[in-house]
């Protein structure tokens, strides 16, 4: 009976099997992590998802390991994009690490669903700044995420450009040209009618500095949107418009083009968090003239930063939760900024040595370390972001993209926002 | 054959039916007849049902849960929404970006397809004749198919850059001046087409080569003794012997033209399709509904309406291109209604008085 046909029959039989088996074998590896990190008893393995470069280096994790017997397995996704994808397609259902990196962009959304959080236990409560802290707790009041960094701004300039414009040039003299928006302004203009170059990078950057000085700006804790009456936004755009957009290389940052601009000298001044210190150095390697001044127009601001938060769902909550705690304690924030940068949110992180002693040899020797914790003081102000902050803020840097590119003018630019707005 | 055989005669019993009828078919078989005769009938079933119940796993199951979500509020990481009707896509439609989008779509469509298709045809034409290494010509044609189109993106956007970009420092070194690709609406546009003509063309021209190839070379010996030059060849013989290729080739290229998104998203480092949605497309729009506002629902709504002109466009399509090129395939000459009709009462009578003859 084997004829060919019954053979061939036979082995379809065999792949199709083959195949059962494999999925079968799927099933039972992951029935296999469950029974291996079965709740109550203390897991051998942690995971962790991060994105860029939070610090957390083997050398560190390894140090966690050393002392609790505990491995840690760190994903790093390249973007954030790609971390907030990751997150909240798996957020609902299972599959994310035991911890997971968030970015203050897309905090606001997350607090959306701040119930499927484990909140932060309360012996580790009071340890951020006041405003780092005060984001990240929810409207039933639990603080669900452990605060990792944060970006305090500073001002980047060009001394050498600055010495060629007439401007004073040391680090100091230059912190006392911009008390506020208007001096910065005033500075400015002098600068591009004596060069008749580019004083400041992007003008949208100016834009989140000024916005992320308000109080209120597109939404209230209630959920309601106020955008469109907010007088203080309105002042900020138009601002934006007559004084920074003359003042500015590009509408945006983040282009092809603006990457290159760092090492040609097109613009002479950027608003500068502690993590941007390392996209200038790898930008413009050649460059000897950057350095940093510890001041901000109308007070501090703050550009970024990221959280740690738990998955109320995974296996090991508790144990994740005392690895959150070791990895956002100031002695490891400090030695996350050694490694990244990344410039801690913990003011008992302030008093370390390692930190306040911190030179920058690329920016001609500028401790910008006690740069970042002067600024970092200096933000009075949190602003309220809420879940529709991002599409919002995003629209409002288009509609000065437009106003930039002259597509539109800048009346007809804000009601395409407003429109925008109203259709959320 | 025992055993149909006595089969057969067990189950002979039952009235018997008219001797003409018994002669041409046996109504009653025996189990492993049937066997044979299901084997024949169900089998080719069998045989490509893999492909039909993937398809329904894959295809039709996505299809119909994005139909279903295009009616809710829904929240995809609580998994749950709420049946909201035509809301979505009455959003949709009201939404003076979503016109652009589909304004954009085409332009974009437009400016790569046909000048794509005007290439292909060339190149193939080039590749169909007796060159040296013809091998390594039609693989060439290829290669920029083989390269990812994300890859594409980037090596075009620093192309293309405002300020930096090689284009612009060429078309000022020539006296014309910088384009702002990244501003007018036209000159994005031109710019993406650039991306998809770089990626398609060559991948269009192997499908025409291939068709070329199967033209008889009968044809053109004929034509050449009676004196057909090259262009006369190819105008009266090539372009109509390729018409059906053609079909497939537009309506493909239709298809991915409408759906076009990497280039657009990869453009600029945002991925909005620009500050007045220069460049923003129907895809790209979806797709930032979708995994940038995480509103599933609206993103699922304008999968449907983009499915709905995908459709409505194909039809369009293939009406005037059978219109242009009546005789596809070569099947023989097309018909009238009229004539249609006719040639179907001619078969019946036919028939029936085949029947006739029989009894």
């Amino acid at each position: 009976m084997s004829t060919p046909a019954n053979r061939r029959a036979a082995g379809g039989i065999a792949v199709v099997a083959a195949g059962a088996l494999a999925l079968a074998g799927c099933g039972a590896s992951d029935a296999d992590t469950d029974a291996n990190t079965g709740d109550g008893s203390a897991p051998t393995e942690l995971s962790i998802s991060t994105f860029n470069d939070f610090g957390y280096t083997e050398e560190l994790l390894a140090m966690y390991e050393e002392e609790t017997g505990i491995r840690v397995i760190h994903n790093r996704a390249a973007t954030s994009n790609d971390a907030r994808y990751n997150l909240f397609q798996k957020l609902g259902s299972s599959g994310l690490s035991d911890i997971e990196g968030v970015e203050v962009d897309w905090f606001a959304e997350l607090m959306e669903y701040s119930d499927l959080l484990a909140p932060v236990p309360a012996g580790v409560e009071g340890r951020w700044l006041d405003w780092k802290e005060a984001a990240a707790t929810d409207a039933d009041g639990n603080l669900v995420a452990y605060g990792t960094d944060i970006g305090p701004q500073g001002i980047c300039f060009r001394a050498d450009l600055f010495e060629a414009a007439g401007l004073p040039s040391d680090r100091d003299e230059v912190a006392e040209l911009f008390p506020t928006w208007d001096a910065f302004f005033d500075v400015a203009d002098d600068y591009v009618e004596a060069t008749g170059q580019p004083f400041i990078d992007a003008s949208n950057s100016v834009l989140q500095g000024m916005v992320n000085q308000l109080t209120e700006i597109y939404e209230t804790p209630d959920g309601e949107i106020i955008a469109d009456s907010n007088s203080a936004v309105r002042e900020a755009y138009d601002t934006v418009i007559e004084r920074a957009l003359p003042v500015s290389a590009y509408a945006g940052q983040w282009s092809d083009d603006w990457y290159a601009s760092m090492s040609s000298g097109e613009f002479a001044t950027m608003l500068c968090p502690p993590w941007m210190h390392g996209i200038i150095a790898g930008e413009a390697p050649n460059v000897d003239g950057w350095d940093v001044a510890s001041a901000y127009p109308g007070g501090g601001s703050n550009w970024g930063g990221s959280y740690l938060v738990v998955p109320a769902n995974g296996d090991n909550v508790e144990a994740a939760q005392a690895l959150a705690d070791w990895l956002t304690s100031p002695e490891t924030q400090v030695k996350a900024f050694e490694n990244a940068g990344a410039f801690p949110s913990q003011p008992a992180a302030y008093e370390s040595e390692s930190l306040t002693g911190y030179v920058s040899e690329y920016f001609n020797d500028a401790p910008t370390g006690q740069i970042g914790i002067d600024r970092a003081e200096s933000v009075s102000v949190e602003p309220f972001k809420g879940p529709k902050f991002f599409p919002i803020h995003d629209a409002l840097n288009q509609a000065v993209t437009r106003v930039f590119d002259g597509l539109e003018s800048p009346d007809d630019s804000w009601n395409t926002w407003l429109n925008e707005v109203a259709s959320l | 054959m025992l055993i149909a055989d006595k089969g057969a005669a067990r189950t002979a019993s039952p009235p018997p039916s008219p001797p003409s009828d018994r002669q041409r078919r046996v109504r009653v078989l025996s189990f492993s007849q049937k066997l044979s005769r299901w084997d024949l009938k169900v089998s080719p079933f069998l045989y490509i049902s893999p492909f039909f119940l993937l398809f329904a796993i894959v295809g039709l199951f996505p299809l119909i849960y994005t139909a279903v979500i295009s009616f809710m509020d829904w929240d995809q990481i609580r998994q749950e929404g709420e049946f909201i009707g035509f809301d979505q896509y009455a959003w949709i439609l009201s939404q003076p970006k979503f016109w652009i989008a589909l304004r954009n779509t085409f332009s974009i469509f437009l400016l790569s397809s046909v000048p794509q298709l005007i290439l292909a045809l060339f190149i193939a034409t080039m590749l169909d004749r007796h060159i040296r290494a013809k091998t390594f010509w039609r693989m060439s044609a290829l290669l920029p198919y083989v390269v990812a189109p994300v890859a594409v993106g980037l090596i075009f956007n620093a192309l293309y850059a405002d300020n930096s970009g090689q284009i612009n420092a060429w078309l000022t070194a020539i006296g014309i001046g910088p384009i702002p690709w990244h501003v007018e609406p036209f000159w994005s546009h031109v710019a993406i087409s650039t991306m998809v003509n770089y990626r398609w063309t060559g991948y269009n021209a192997l499908i025409l080569l291939a068709a070329m190839q199967a033209i008889p070379r009968d044809y053109y010996e004929a034509a050449r003794v009676d004196g057909a030059g090259v262009l006369r060849q190819f105008w009266s013989i090539t372009l109509p012997s390729l018409k059906p290729t053609f079909i497939f080739v537009i309506i493909t290229s239709t298809i991915g033209g409408l759906q076009v998104f990497e280039e657009p998203r990869m453009f600029d480092q945002y991925g909005q399709g620009g500050a007045a949605s220069q460049w923003l497309t129907i895809t790209l729009y979806l797709y930032n509904l979708g995994w940038s506002e995480w509103n599933f629902g609206r993103a699922a709504a304008m999968a449907w309406l983009l499915f709905l002109i995908i459709l409505a466009i194909g039809l369009i399509n293939l009406l005037v291109t059978q219109k242009l090129i009546g005789d596809a395939g070569g099947r023989g000459p097309t018909l009238t209604r009229a004539q249609r009709r006719q040639l179907a009462r001619d078969q019946r009578d036919r028939r029936a008085q085949n029947k006739e003859g029989a009894r």
